[in-house]
């Protein structure tokens, strides 16, 4: 019997079970994929939004600005890349000038600071303006924020402090009992005292399982196009047009990894888990970014993906105490990464407090161990590090000049990595130009060696998706 | 800080050309880095034959190849860093590399020769359409872990690009036990050489769809189908023409791209069509004394040409350590004009050509009966009758230099149909 | 009636035509002109593969056919080919089958493994 089930171990998931670790509980955490954080949370802008436009008085604009403000404490504990750019709205035509006005008054209601600016104004902050931008509203206290490293660390933070995960394990039926329910998944048969629904993208259908049709969640599809590091001072902070019902329309953005994103679009899709991209929708991006900004060089594209927001019926986050024993925190679409923090602490503290009161741990940490980034280190302190162990010294990813010990330090952490892509997400190792061309078959062998399995059952990504098939020469092979 | 007369960045073909020259020139204080465990660089994995015919006058397989050059240095005085990456340079010519030896370490270098090859474009950078599954490879990286490690990446394979990398892969994939369904290009022809069609795919059965693309991957988290479509003479999938066929694996034989992270440290020119850096007749780059050879510079079909163009390089090395190079002056650019892709070099200065200049250049599309044209400022001082000009194939041309003049500005080349 | 051939005696690709009489036009250098009669009669390839290879630094040693063995034959080389397992030290063109299926060809290695 387990006091507290969190299913779903993505940004939601992962804070809710960090800031229940705090607790003197017994927490079990499920996730259907082969690593956390590995749907919503890893395919998105990667933008800590000041939270100056969502419609006041609803939880997304609550959870936004609360968790704006805890950012840097949060990466600062979780030792995850974070940086403060601010943001930018733009005003391309005159009419836009007055919905600025009314984006300003809107932040303002939200308690969020930010500043009319001229275009002269705005074109100092980001020389690549487009020509017809006229004006900005500029958000100080936006930022962006490594999210795979945010979802790891919180989930490691958790696991530090007692949290159990439970990877690859997916949540089948859920059974009402005497003092909770019952969880049944492709493995076992758990129960547990609250039930805690973080499911995200799924998070109507793992409802629906305590209470039906009680709302839906829609995939909304955005492709995005991913450029090389090229130059850090073509653009400092995100970009958006004025923001509409679909969204915050296509931007442009830096990242932490110091490449820049292009787009989202947005389109609804039938099937939750269609993340696939195409050529019109990704010229119509190039077109729509183009409106923004100027000499966008789209000719160091990398990658183009595109990742699905979980859109809740209900049009705001869906957050909710369902009854003594369940509660919902899914539908977490835009602002879902800068709200996380905030509403990981609002579950805790006072969702589940209402239910069951918790002692507080004596031994609790916030804090992660600190993490090696050789790159960020001077050249004395690598050269101190490499003397303690040599591994360091050893570049593995070409691209992002990762080192071999590097990808050992995360395989020794409490949330490791169980593929090549999870190890990608970690270190950047396959994140560069080549995409992984180089490095893969060497990252592949160091997981293999470390999983003391053959190559051949190296998972690229979930189960069963090995990078290599078959041995050569394994008398097999020539039928 | 140690200090080198020469320092080659990168141990392969090139790498190993340049070294070898630079040791013949009697300099001293060479050292080669390489990132590797062993010196060859791509050649380890190209275990087809073929290479060889221009330097050694016989077929050898890549390995063998490297092995020539490897022996030749053995002897000689030339410092080689293997395991090393460098992970910094400065317009001061001063090197950072790392190793798990001696940790990071920063030389001081009279002269570079970035000898750091090319690496393959991807799904990333054609923004493959569809999904994103694992069993997409470029066709370099399924070779390595075909030929080094032992290990197939999938059974049921289809080819995107008609480049050499994917044609020979067709044929060892197929030796291995695998099933190549078909090679799709979307040009009209070819990318690859004739041989490779005839000896990779005809000898096997292996169809070629000229003026084909993959318009879309499916299949979620493993590869399943891959959606094929003609292309029309604006190279756009026709509607209606979809073939799918059932497969584990997509290799990507799309072009190389010469790697030149490095080079954007010193903020070199790159040039829009070879990608590399541009360069005087001394594979020199605007930096004086910072040389390119190889793949770095600009993509080669035959690793023969490599060798003889880092050669080049390390003389330029050569001539700059002994204050023999001259900058400024009477400077040349050539240009490519009708039916060529691009020129190397880019500029040629008058005073630094001993006796010719070699232009290397590609053609843009396939020609027949051709004449190629070499212009001094618009007079025609060279005429090469050519019965075939494919733009897999690269072009060499000697240009004496009794044909030019000190005041010469444009050197071009033409490509005219008889 | 002529046949239409590429050359693949080197990556030139000359195209050749040849006639009932072996006459062969199109070739750039004498070379052409018996791989385009043996490629009428009985087409030869070179075989190039890897070798299991136990060793410290890699697990597959590169190996070709010492000479061109016949193209309808390439399937069985590579069984052959696949049977063998050897041990590092090996030397630059060591043989690894000497007589490969009595075709009087080796299989010979084509890179030297030290250790």
């Amino acid at each position: 019997m387990f006091d507290i089930i969190v299913i779903g171990a993505g940004v939601i998931g992962s804070f809710i079970a960090r800031e229940l670790a705090k607790y003197d509980a017994n927490i079990l955490v499920f996730e259907k994929e082969n690593d956390v954080g590995n749907v919503t949370s890893m395919a998105n802008s990667a933008i800590v939004h000041s939270g100056y436009d969502p419609v006041p008085g609803t939880l997304k604009a609550k959870f936004n600005v609360l968790g704006n403000k805890l950012y840097e404490k949060t990466c600062e504990e979780l030792d995850v890349k974070f940086y403060k750019t601010g943001s930018m709205t733009v005003a391309t035509v005159e009419e836009h000038l007055a919905v600025l006005k009314d984006l300003e008054a809107r932040a303002h209601e939200n308690g969020v600071e930010v500043k009319l600016l001229s275009e002269q104004e705005a074109k100092e902050l980001a020389p690549h303006l487009n020509d017809s931008v006229i004006g900005a509203l500029y958000c100080p206290t936006a930022g962006v924020v490594d999210p795979f490293n945010l979802v790891v660390h919180a989930m490691e933070n958790a696991i530090d402090n007692g949290v159990n995960l439970k990877l690859n394990e997916e949540v089948v039926k859920i059974v009402k009992t005497q003092n909770g329910y019952s969880v049944v998944t492709n493995r076992g048969e758990y129960e547990a005292k609250i039930i805690i629904n973080a499911t995200g993208i799924n998070g109507d259908k793992i409802s629906d399982m305590v209470t039906p049709h009680h709302f839906d969640i829609t995939a909304r599809k955005g492709e995005y196009y991913v450029l090389d590091h090229f130059d850090d001072n073509f653009l400092s902070m995100p970009i958006f047009p004025l923001p509409s019902e679909k969204g915050k329309g296509i931007l442009m953005t830096p990242t932490s990894s110091h490449n820049y994103l292009v787009g989202p679009s947005s389109e609804f899709v039938d099937e939750k888990d269609d993340l696939s991209t195409d050529s019109l929708t990704l010229k119509q991006v190039k077109e729509q970014a183009s409106l923004i900004m100027k000499d966008i060089p789209f000719n160091m594209t990398i990658r183009t993906f595109a990742g699905n927001r979980p859109t809740p019926s209900t049009h705001d986050f869906v957050i909710e105490k369902v009854d003594d024993h369940f509660i919902n925190a899914v539908g977490i679409e835009s602002p879902g990464l800068v709200s996380a923090p905030a509403i990981g602490k609002y579950i805790a503290d006072e969702l589940v407090k209402e239910l069951i009161e918790f002692k507080k741990k004596e031994n609790y940490t916030p804090c992660v161990k600190k993490y090696v980034h050789m790159q960020m280190l001077s050249l004395e302190e690598r050269q101190k590090k490499i003397k303690e162990n040599p591994k360091y010294g050893h570049i593995i990813c070409k691209c992002e000049y990762v080192s071999e010990q590097e990808i050992l330090d995360v395989m020794e952490r409490s949330c490791p990595p169980h593929s090549i892509k999870a190890i990608k997400k970690r270190v950047r190792a396959g994140f560069g130009r080549c995409q992984g061309g180089m490095c893969q078959p060497l990252v592949a062998k160091i997981l293999a060696k470390y999983l003391n399995v053959a190559i051949s059952e190296v998972n690229y990504d979930e189960l069963g998706t090995n990078v290599v098939k078959f041995e050569t020469k394994a008398g097999d092979t020539n039928e | 800080m140690n200090s080198y007369n020469v320092v080659i960045i990168g141990g392969g073909s090139a790498g190993l050309a340049a070294a070898k020259e630079c040791f013949d020139l009697g300099i001293k204080k060479v050292l080669i880095i390489e990132r590797d465990p062993v010196l060859g660089g791509i050649l380890n994995q190209c275990i087809h034959n073929g290479f060889g015919l221009h330097e050694f006058k016989e077929q050898l397989s890549g390995p063998e190849y490297a092995y020539r050059f490897i022996e030749m240095l053995k002897d000689t005085d030339v410092e080689i860093k293997l395991n090393t990456m460098v992970t910094d340079i400065t317009k001061e010519k001063h090197v950072v590399y790392t190793n798990e030896k001696e940790g990071y370490q920063e030389i001081e270098a009279k002269t570079i020769i970035f000898a750091m090859g090319c690496y393959e474009r991807n799904a990333g950078s054609i923004q493959l359409p569809g999904d994103r599954p694992v069993g997409v490879f470029t066709a370099g990286t399924a070779q390595k872990y075909l030929n080094i490690d032992g290990y197939l990446v999938g059974k049921k394979v289809f080819i995107l690009g008609s480049g050499d990398i994917g044609l020979i892969m067709a044929r060892r994939m197929t030796l291995e036990g695998a099933k190549v369904l078909g090679v799709a290009e979307i040009m009209p022809y070819s990318n690859g050489l004739n041989r490779n069609i005839v000896q990779c795919l005809n000898d096997f059965d292996i169809p070629l769809y000229l003026s084909h693309t993959v318009t879309k991957v499916i299949g979620k988290e493993k590869l399943e189908r891959i959606e094929l479509s003609q292309v029309d003479e604006r190279l756009m999938p026709i509607k209606g023409s979809e073939k799918y066929f059932d497969v584990d694996t997509l290799l990507l034989s799309i072009g190389l791209t010469p790697s030149t992270d490095l080079l954007s440290k010193l903020d070199l020119k790159i040039h829009p069509r070879t990608r590399g850096p541009i360069v005087n007749e001394h594979n020199e780059t605007s930096i004086p004394g910072v040389f390119v050879a190889g793949n770095g510079l600009h993509v080669h079909d035959l690793v023969d040409y490599v060798s003889r163009e880092a050669r080049l390089s390390a003389l330029g090395a050569y001539n700059y350590l002994n204050d023999k190079l001259h900058y400024g002056h009477d400077v040349i650019s050539t240009k490519n004009e009708m039916g060529v892709g691009y020129i190397v070099p880019q500029v040629i200065n008058y005073l630094n050509v001993e006796d010719k200049v070699t232009l290397k250049f590609r053609a843009t599309k396939p020609y027949q009966n051709v004449d190629i044209l070499i212009k001094a400022d618009d007079v025609i001082i060279k005429k090469i009758y050519k019965l075939n000009l494919i733009p897999s194939e690269m072009e060499n041309i000697d240009v004496t230099k009794s044909l030019i003049k000190p005041n010469t500005k444009v050197l071009s080349i033409e490509i005219k149909e008889r | 009636m002529e046949h239409n051939l590429i050359c693949i005696v080197c990556p030139r690709g000359c195209h050749l035509t040849i006639d009932e009489n072996n006459n062969v036009k199109g070739n750039s250098c004498p070379r052409g002109i018996p791989y385009a009669i043996n490629e009428m009669t009985c087409p030869k390839r070179m075989l190039t593969s890897t070798v299991k290879i136990v060793s410290n630094t890699i697990s597959r040693l590169p190996v070709i056919t010492s000479e061109e063995i016949e193209k309808s034959k390439m399937f069985d080389v590579m069984k052959e080919i696949n049977k063998v397992e050897v041990k590092a030290p090996i030397k630059m063109h060591e043989v690894i089958i000497k007589n490969v299926l009595n075709t009087g060809v080796d299989v010979i290695s084509t890179r030297e493994i030290l250790e």
